[in-house]
């Protein structure tokens, strides 16, 4: 599922909106994230996930092929760490071992 | 860095200011739109969002795992986990802000 096609289908579940502001709506929520992950926030949403910037101290690499020493810099990059319910939603009755729900 | 947290609250705040729907349209908004992506990741497709990232779902062989505190071994059953690999735009947008480096 691409962009497009997830505005399309919230458009459709929202007929009395204009199609334009479900774009905006769906851009605003991204756009937010992140803005936040560039101010060094958190974004938790329970259940989905949170989002969190990792910040990687400059080094010395090494250039793998020659072996020649380059300096590469500092950098922040985000992360995403899957909730606990989708999580489990990805798995559910996949995992083996697990008791069947019955009645 | 401020080290703040955002949560659906703020997200929502966001929409009712940017455009304009109730708090309470706008609040269940976003949660239409976490669930939108929730249920077709659940169904194993990957979500792309152009200038920020996709969203995807990998398959993981079952292995022993060692309990690290008593050594003991476990076995960890097959499962399915949600990856999210952020696009180049987001990775140097977060880098810039962040460390005043990285392409511009």
């Amino acid at each position: 599922m691409l962009k497009s096609e997830l505005i399309q289908r919230l458009a459709e579940a929202n007929p009395h909106l204009y199609h334009r502001d479900v774009e905006r709506v769906v851009t605003t929520i991204f756009e937010e994230i992140a803005q936040a992950l560039c101010r060094g926030d958190r974004v938790e949403l329970r259940g989905f996930g949170a989002f969190s910037v990792k910040r990687r101290p400059s080094r010395i690499g090494r250039n793998p092929r020659t072996g020649a020493a380059v300096a590469v810099t500092e950098k922040a990059t985000p992360y995403f760490k899957t909730g606990k319910e989708l999580r489990e939603r990805l798995n559910d009755g996949a995992a083996a071992g697990e008791p069947a729900s019955g009645d | 860095m401020t080290g703040r947290t955002i949560t659906r609250a703020q997200l929502s705040e966001a929409v009712y200011q940017e455009v304009g729907l109730s708090r309470n349209e706008s609040a269940d908004f976003v949660e239409a739109v976490l669930n939108v992506l929730s249920n077709h990741l659940v169904k194993g497709e990957p979500v792309k969002i152009s200038s920020f990232g996709t969203f995807l779902i990998r398959q993981k062989g079952g292995r022993m795992g060692r309990n690290p505190k008593t050594g003991q071994e476990v076995p960890i059953s097959p499962r399915r986990v949600m990856v999210f690999r952020p696009s180049h735009v987001l990775k140097d947008q977060i880098s810039r802000a962040l460390t005043g480096q990285g392409k511009a």
